[in-house]
């Protein structure tokens, strides 16, 4: 396996983090695409930042859209950072990101709900609560 | 793989029911692929593993946030813009490090020695701002001992601080190693590996400050 | 008590907590057993020196970095630990029947590792490494491709999980192992409760070896999702090719989980953190949260390759093939993502209340649907086929029947208001080991029959195998059912004296049917020696002894460093056998292809001096030895670093060798296929 066999393959498969070149190596459009990057990241973070510390989100609103933020901003990471696409190249890269995805969520939401839960049944009397629950 | 194989299952053998990319040959008859795509997906599955092992302690953190135990809580300790520093120093570093992969796939050695070198200055100034928080924490009778809160920050951020450290130490390494042994193929493989794992960092990064630190200083 | 003069070790900079009265004096059993152990390995190794044969074993096993050789190594290692893990379960059944009224002949606290280090070790150390090595040697072959993804690291994992295995039992000796049950549940496992070194020893061992696993798995995803033979499209790939994916899936998702929440645990324990504490706002129930998010995915990461294997063995065996392929990948899959969605259903009693339990006992229960439709695809396979009643087909059969029950049980215990009285009783025992025994265990004896012509090129004893088949199904039923009945009598698991007497009577059936698996392992030990005397009449010559339908059985027995001299062209979905109704039909065999030299990884010793500095690691940090841990550390990454400097990766093996092998190979098969031999040139 060479170097031509991945370039002649590359355009319906491709390592995650490689950039999808139409020519061998454009340095201009690559660096382009990192300063792009830091750019609309420099920007996001900033304002995470700013929201956090001033009154301007309504107060209960604040976390969703302090992690809206942050989705926004891993999203523009993987894209220009790591050159995860939508293209056929990318299928297999953006599979395996989506089922990790999932797995995080499930174990991230999974425990808060369940120890939420758990908790309840503690504070407010364990046996009791359980007995209604049953 | 050659091109033999290439031809032979774009047409004859492709998927009848086009269920894999349209007109072109499916990826999943060519057989197996260039070193360097199995490489980069290997690591970009470990990635996702470590992301998991993220998601556990933050999991941990989320639980236990409230757990102050009569101690400081997140409200009391966390300084936003020494945070943003922080976040500062880590973003450009990955910027540079993005500028060190182009560096390698130009084949510079300057360019590439130049960018490393200042992904490792600020990584390691990142390092070090992380380190002065917690001595400063610790100092201030706010370790990990304290409550079961401060332990799931410390477990957390630390993880992120470990493996900082651990992408320091293998940049270092790959410095090394391309002064020594040039851009061959397969360090140029593990440069897209370590790059892959720094942008991983910054994105972990991402969902530290906001959960841990924007949302602690709030609530 | 022996343990408090262990305790009270004073901790130097030299030797940590490390002294003369670590090791246990004072009971004859764990001495006794390691010494006989000691001795056999000992003897061993002077033979196997005194024979010369250590250059030989370390260039073409221990450094090895081919995937048959690291599979076998794999599988000879889980055999090992079986009797490990078997004499632990004999040693409680045994203490179960003499306990009535006098506390039985182990000490308490003896008993209490005894039981902990039986399902440590029957799960991490038997079943995962069993498991990984079957897949490592079976799944290249059946995709056509010459190794896995990564060779080196896959020597790596094999030690790193040696390395683990080796901890466990050096805490034999030295120290005491966990007394707290294999999932170490907080508060018990906690320094103020637990302050000997068990827990440590526990924790870093299957920290190192949990590396170890995790590394395999990203091994074998890459390896199923990037190197396929040409033409070998996602659906066409063999059955247990589809259930390794899933369950190397599901390693790389969980076992990240577990190595987070045993890390908590260290931090609790090593650096005073309070995640499970009981003081300070720590929450013991997090770590029975997390532990089972990653425990119900490991019960599928066992479950998931092995009905691939019995996949194989009932189409090959039934001579038909499997019934609902694309059901069967379908099933799998969403057990795959279904099995993150029930781990609440292992702490039904923790007082979650009815919502959460309700949700977590639904999804339970679904999951037993795509199981069902697997044992209805095996059925189908079988109607109508001619079926050969060889010892893989009788572990699948035995396995089918027998896991229903066990299944049966298992959808009981998803009912959380059956779950509240049954829980942590030996009704609960009885059904996982009705799950674990035929559908992990039986399926590995079936893989491992099933597979050892190719490995070795000899078939193993088919009238022993039946024998040790039959001791081990009446064996296990005997042993099981019993406990059935105790759990719902009302007797708790894990207990080490008890006052009623109506048990007594069912704990000693329990132990007969122990007594008549012992029979089984003999039986497949004789089976072993006698295969090995009569090889020459065993012999395999074809590479194809079972009429084999998936393409490990193209190549030779065994099969050839490379595996394939050139890779197979895949049309079908049961690739071999259409290649041979093809070849049968035109009276002849493909074209001669073009041969060319073919590159292979170099061996390499990175593996075992890594695992070497990972065991100075465990060991010194459980004992508390700082500076070996740092050498250990830097031991390792110096290892990597060295590796990673080395100039020549590959070695080559001539065009005309290659072809040398594989003419012989295809005079072979056209004898097989009945082709003259002038049809092969």
């Amino acid at each position: 396996m060479n170097e031509e066999e991945y370039s002649k393959r590359s355009d319906i498969d491709r390592a995650p983090g490689d950039q999808n070149e139409d020519e061998d190596l454009d340095v201009v459009k690559g660096v382009r695409g990192y300063v792009i990057g830091l750019i609309a990241a420099s920007l996001l973070t900033a304002a995470s930042f700013w929201f956090a510390t001033t009154d301007l989100i309504y107060e209960p609103g604040l976390p969703v859209f302090l992690v809206a933020l942050a989705i926004g901003q891993m999203g523009v990471h993987l894209v220009f950072f790591l050159h995860i696409t939508t293209g056929p190249d990318n299928s297999n890269n953006v599979l395996a990101l989506a089922f990790g995805t999932l797995i995080v969520a499930l174990v991230l939401f999974g425990s808060i709900w369940i120890m939420a839960h758990l908790n309840h049944g503690m504070s407010n009397g364990q046996m009791h609560d359980m007995m209604r629950g049953m | 793989m050659s091109a033999r194989s290439t031809q032979a299952y774009a047409g004859a053998h492709g998927d009848p029911n086009r269920l894999g990319h349209g007109e072109g040959p499916s990826i999943s008859e060519l057989g197996p692929a260039p070193k360097r795509i199995i490489v980069g997906y290997g690591f970009w599955i470990f990635l996702l593993s470590d992301f998991i092992m993220f998601a556990a302690f933050f999991a941990g953190y989320a639980v236990l946030v409230g757990e102050t135990a009569g101690g400081p809580s997140g409200r009391e300790l966390f300084d936003l813009r020494f945070v943003a520093g922080e976040t500062a120093l880590l973003l450009l570093s990955s910027f540079t490090c993005g500028m060190a992969t182009i560096g390698a796939a130009a084949r510079s050695q300057w360019w590439f020695q130049i960018a490393m070198a200042w992904t490792a200055l600020l990584g390691a100034g990142f390092l070090g701002m992380e380190l002065w928080e917690f001595a400063h924490l610790i100092g201030e009778g706010a370790g990990p001992d304290r409550s079961a809160f401060l332990s799931s920050f410390f477990a957390l951020v630390g993880l992120h601080g470990l493996h900082v450290l651990a992408g320091l130490l293998w940049l270092l390494t790959m410095m090394a190693q391309v002064l020594a042994k040039g851009f061959r193929e397969d360090i140029q493989r593990r440069i897209l590996c370590w790059a892959l794992f720094w942008h991983a960092l910054d994105i972990i990064w991402i969902a530290l400050f906001t959960v841990v630190y924007l949302f602690g200083a709030r609530a | 008590m022996a343990e408090h003069s262990r305790e009270a070790a004073e901790w130097s900079p030299i030797t940590g907590k490390l002294a003369w009265n670590s090791i246990p004096w004072e009971e004859p059993i764990p001495l006794i057993a390691a010494a006989a152990v000691g001795s056999v390995l000992f003897g061993t190794l002077i033979w196997v020196w005194r024979a010369g044969y250590v250059p030989y074993l370390w260039r073409e096993w221990i450094t090895s970095v081919d995937h048959k050789r690291i599979g076998i190594m794999y599988c000879i290692f889980a055999l090992v630990m079986l009797i490990r893990g078997f004499s632990d379960a004999v040693l409680m059944r045994t203490h179960q029947d003499l306990m009535y009224n006098n506390g039985g002949y182990l000490p308490a606290e003896h008993y209490d590792q005894i039981f902990t280090a039986h399902g440590v070790i029957m799960i991490f150390f038997v079943a995962m490494p069993f498991l990984t090595g079957l897949m490592n040697f079976a799944v290249p072959l059946q995709l056509g491709v010459r190794d896995v993804a990564f060779p080196t690291l896959n020597n790596v994992s094999f030690w790193l999980t040696a390395s683990g295995a080796l901890l466990v039992n050096i805490s034999l000796v030295v120290g005491e192992f966990a007394k707290t049950g294999w999932v170490v549940y907080p508060p018990l496992s906690e320094l103020r409760f637990s302050p000997g070194v068990g827990v440590d020893y526990y924790l870093w061992a299957l920290q190192i070896a949990g590396v170890g696993t995790l590394l395999a798995g990203v091994n074998l995803v890459t390896t199923i999702l990037k190197m396929r033979a040409p033409g070998m499209g996602y659906t066409r790939m063999p059955m247990f090719c589809w259930t390794s994916l899933a369950a190397n899936l599901l390693i790389v998702a969980a076992f990240p989980i577990l190595t987070a929440t045993m890390a908590m645990l260290l931090l609790d324990r090593y650096l005073d953190f309070h995640f499970f504490t009981n003081e300070l706002g720590g929450n013991a129930m997090m770590f029975v949260n997390l532990v089972w998010a990653w425990g119900h995915p490991e019960v599928y990461i066992l479950v998931l390759p092995v009905f691939g294997i019995f996949s194989e063995v009932v189409s090959t065996f039934s001579s038909k093939p499997l019934f609902g392929y694309r059901s069967m990948i379908v099933a799998t899959m969403v057990i795959c993502v279904l099995s993150f969605m029930v781990w609440l259903h292992h702490f039904f009693t923790m007082g979650a209340g009815a919502d959460v339990n309700g949700v977590f006992g639904v999804t339970t229960m679904i999951i037993a649907v795509p199981t069902g439709v697997k044992v209805f695809n095996w059925l189908f396979t079988m109607f109508r086929g001619r079926i050969r009643f060889t010892t893989p087909m009788l572990y699948s059969i035995g396995f089918v029947v027998t896991f229903v029950i066990g299944g049966a049980s298992g959808v009981l215990l998803a009912i959380p208001p059956v779950d509240f009285v049954l829980h942590n009783t030996l009704f609960l025992v009885a059904h996982f080991h009705n799950i674990v025994i035929p559908a992990v265990l039986f399926g590995l004896f079936a893989g491992y029959t099933y597979w050892f012509p190719k490995a070795f090129g000899f078939k193993l004893d088919e009238r022993w195998g039946k024998r040790a088949f039959w001791c081990w199904i009446i064996g296990f039923y005997i042993a099981f059912m019993p406990l059935y009945v105790l759990g719902l009598m009302g007797m708790q698991r894990r207990m080490s004296a008890h006052y009623v007497k109506a048990w007594e009577p069912w704990l000693i059936v329990a132990s007969v049917g122990s007594a008549i698996i012992a029979l089984g392992i003999a039986a497949m030990a004789v089976q072993l020696y006698v295969s090995i005397r009569n090889r020459a009449a065993l012999r395999d010559d074809t590479g194809d002894p079972w009429d084999g339908r998936t393409l490990e059985w193209m190549t030779t027995s065994p099969p050839p460093s490379y595996n394939f001299a050139v890779l197979p062209d895949v049309s079908h979905e049961e690739a071999y056998w259409s290649l041979k109704e093809g070849a049968r039909e035109k009276k002849r065999l493909s074209d001669r292809p073009d041969y060319e030299p073919i590159e292979m990884p170099r061996n390499s010793p990175t593996g075992f001096i890594t695992a070497f500095f990972t065991t100075v690691l465990g060991f010194a940090a459980v004992w508390h030895i700082w500076w070996l841990v740092i050498l250990g550390v830097l031991g390792a990454w110096a290892t990597f670093t060295i590796f990673a400097w080395r100039d020549h990766h590959e070695f080559e093996i001539p065009a005309d060798e290659v072809e040398r092998l594989d003419r012989e190979r295809r005079e072979a098969k056209a004898q097989l296929l009945g082709i003259p031999k002038e049809a092969t040139a």
